[in-house]
């Protein structure tokens, strides 16, 4: 079974997200960039579904050369091989493009992304791959199991679940549930440097959205403590101050 | 130029989400002063679809058979589709809901639309410009992003838009459209509702708790307060990686964006990844026996002092503040 991972470059999730010019840049000085959390899940279980040698796993990014130590992350992780489609990640629609044409001139049985990146949040790629793919999609996807040519999918849905049955190939989103992270070894550190990393150039695609600018929430007032002894307080106040009960 | 909007039910039943996601769709048809269309899909009774006028939808959609009772992305996503290009409808809004997060990329992709996920807006709209406000960062900031195409997808963040109640009534005209045997590919095999919880998405109060709680076992006052409050459960992530609850119930950064009403932090240190899904929040209320934990600046109201003191107490407040009321 071949399997892609889409893994994307993100800040760390202790980074202050701070802006620029007028509030129009991400500010990326100090930040330390990491695999998004979900693709590190959606790679585990990747790697289990083809543990002992069942088939390559494919790890595949869209950005700048600056994402290569991420990459190569993914490969200590233990991903087989990488590619890099050499291109600023513009939007979700700019990227499922991209790795939709990759895909359809080099097939696999399994597409898997992150639930969401956790920069802009779109949950989107997954959706927009299977699109393009006319293939079915699950966006929030709490549990892959695969036997022969289906798989059993579990989607999150409002105060539940719902239990899917899918013919391969789909594209699907990991979320928490789906494996647990891996931590790369020695050896994986060690053979990822040698790993085929391919670079490949992007397609010329118009796009429908741009980022104008960015804001931050509003920092809130002064916390107001009531005393441990007085709950009743705390009550009143939410009821006739804050007017939420 | 129309504007149509996605009414998504569960089990029949249309959510707050939804009467949100019309209300919003509403206000943006009258800043284009264009009509507003509904439409339902699945097995919705006709005094059910009578609510969506309520909320301003001038004509309603419905979509019902059998084999599309329950929600199946593809189908769903061509049926939205194919109803948008009869109706010339230039702006579709739907509920960012785990539902609305699958459909919206793909009628994007379908009607080459650009797509906002989780707005918390309404569009600024002029000189041919069309922008709208979206969470971004995990919650710790927003981004403004500019759709160009000329025909625009929009998911709005549950709870992020107030619902608007009108006097007006909608027309409901019955709405078939064949889909293609591919769309559905993926079965469902069964589908699990606790309904016995409030959904926590969806929740007006989200009562949470952290390890300070030391242990599963003491969920049960946590249960108790929630259950008072019509609230959801939530929990750090800690919590549910211990398995003393859910991974459902996880929020943060790496769990679910909840934005309640109010949000009650019970033995959570407030660290960055947590404030990202909950900091959207109107209210927040902590408490934490450690006076220097992170989570007090963020608040709203705190108490100091020891959990398995204080939440008895609330509880008990709670019951006396209900009975005099
Ligand atoms: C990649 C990554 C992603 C993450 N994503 C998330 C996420 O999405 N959501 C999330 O929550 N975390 C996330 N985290 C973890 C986060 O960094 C914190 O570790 C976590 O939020 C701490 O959980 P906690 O506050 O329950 O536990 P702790 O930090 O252990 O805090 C417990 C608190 O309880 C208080 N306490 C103890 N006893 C009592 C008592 N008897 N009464 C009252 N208070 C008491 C303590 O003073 C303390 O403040 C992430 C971490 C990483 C690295
Ligand atoms: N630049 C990128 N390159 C490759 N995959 C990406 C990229 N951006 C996002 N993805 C994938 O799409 C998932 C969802 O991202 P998003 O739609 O941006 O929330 C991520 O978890 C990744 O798996």
């Amino acid at each position: 079974m071949k399997i892609l991972v889409c893994i994307s470059n993100v800040p760390d999730t202790t980074t202050k997200i701070t802006f620029t010019d007028n509030n129009t840049q991400f500010n990326t000085n100090g930040v330390q960039f990491i695999l998004n959390p979900y693709d590190e899940i959606a790679l585990a279980r990747a790697i289990e579904l083809t543990d002992g040698g069942n088939g390559p796993v494919t790890v595949i990014n869209v950005g700048e050369v600056n994402t290569e130590p991420t990459i190569r992350k993914a490969l200590a992780i233990g991903a087989t091989d990488a590619v890099r489609i050499n291109a600023k990640p513009h939007d979700a629609w700019f990227v499922a493009f991209q790795i939709a044409q990759y895909i359809k001139a080099n097939p696999y049985d399994l597409i898997l992304t992150g639930r969401e990146s956790i920069d802009y949040n779109g949950s989107k790629v997954a959706a927009m791959l299977g699109e393009f793919l006319d293939l079915p999609s699950v966006s929030i996807m709490k549990k892959l199991e695969i036997a022969g040519d289906h798989a059993t999918v579990e989607r999150e849905i409002e105060g539940g679940k719902e239990v899917l049955s899918i013919p391969l190939p789909f594209v699907a989103g990991a979320a928490e549930g789906v494996a647990e992270p891996k931590i790369p070894n020695m050896r994986g550190i060690m053979s990822a440097r040698t790993k085929p990393l391919i670079v490949i150039e992007p397609v010329e695609v118009k796009t429908f959205s741009e980022v104008i600018s960015y804001e931050t929430p509003a920092p809130r007032g002064q916390v107001k403590l009531v005393p441990a002894d007085d709950a009743a307080k705390l009550v009143s106040l939410l009821h006739t101050e804050a007017r939420v009960i | 130029m129309s504007v149509l909007v996605y009414t998504e039910n569960s089990d029949g039943k249309f959510k707050k989400s939804t009467f949100e996601a019309i209300s919003y769709a509403r206000a943006i048809a009258d800043q284009n002063n264009t009509s507003l269309t509904a439409i339902s899909i699945g097995d919705v009774s006709k005094d059910e679809l009578a609510l969506i006028g309520n909320y301003g939808a001038d004509k309603i959609l419905n979509v019902s058979n059998e084999k599309l009772k329950n929600f199946v992305n593809q189908a769903y996503a061509s049926i939205i589709a194919e109803a948008a290009k009869k109706l010339g409808a230039a702006i579709i809004v739907l509920s960012n809901s785990f539902s609305g997060r699958g459909l919206a990329p793909c009628l994007g992709v379908k009607l080459e639309a650009g797509v906002v996920d989780g707005a918390v807006s309404l569009p600024e709209q002029g000189e041919g410009k069309f922008r709208v406000k979206k969470t971004a960062f995990s919650g710790k900031a927003f981004a403004i992003v500019e759709l160009t195409s000329p025909k625009k997808i929009i998911s709005l963040t549950p709870n992020s838009y107030k619902i608007v109640e009108t006097a007006s009534k909608a027309s409901i005209e019955d709405f078939s459209i064949d889909v293609k045997p591919s769309d559905f590919a993926a079965v469902i095999k069964e589908i699990v509702r606790s309904t016995d919880k409030v959904s926590l998405p969806d929740a007006d109060i989200v009562v949470s708790g952290g390890r300070g709680l030391k242990g599963p076992e003491n969920w049960g006052m946590i249960e108790e307060l929630a259950g008072l409050l019509g609230a959801a459960l939530a929990c750090s992530k800690p919590v549910s990686d211990a398995g003393w609850r859910s991974h459902s119930e996880h929020v943060g950064q790496t769990g679910i964006a909840v934005s309640p009403n109010l949000y009650i932090a019970i033995g959570i240190s407030g660290a960055i990844q947590h404030l990202a899904g909950v900091s959207s929040s109107k209210v927040i209320v902590v408490i934490n026996k450690d006076a220097e934990a992170p989570f007090f600046k963020v608040a709203d109201y705190g108490i100091v002092g020891d959990a398995f003191e204080v939440v008895p107490e609330l509880i008990k407040a709670i019951k006396e503040y209900k009975a005099s009321a």
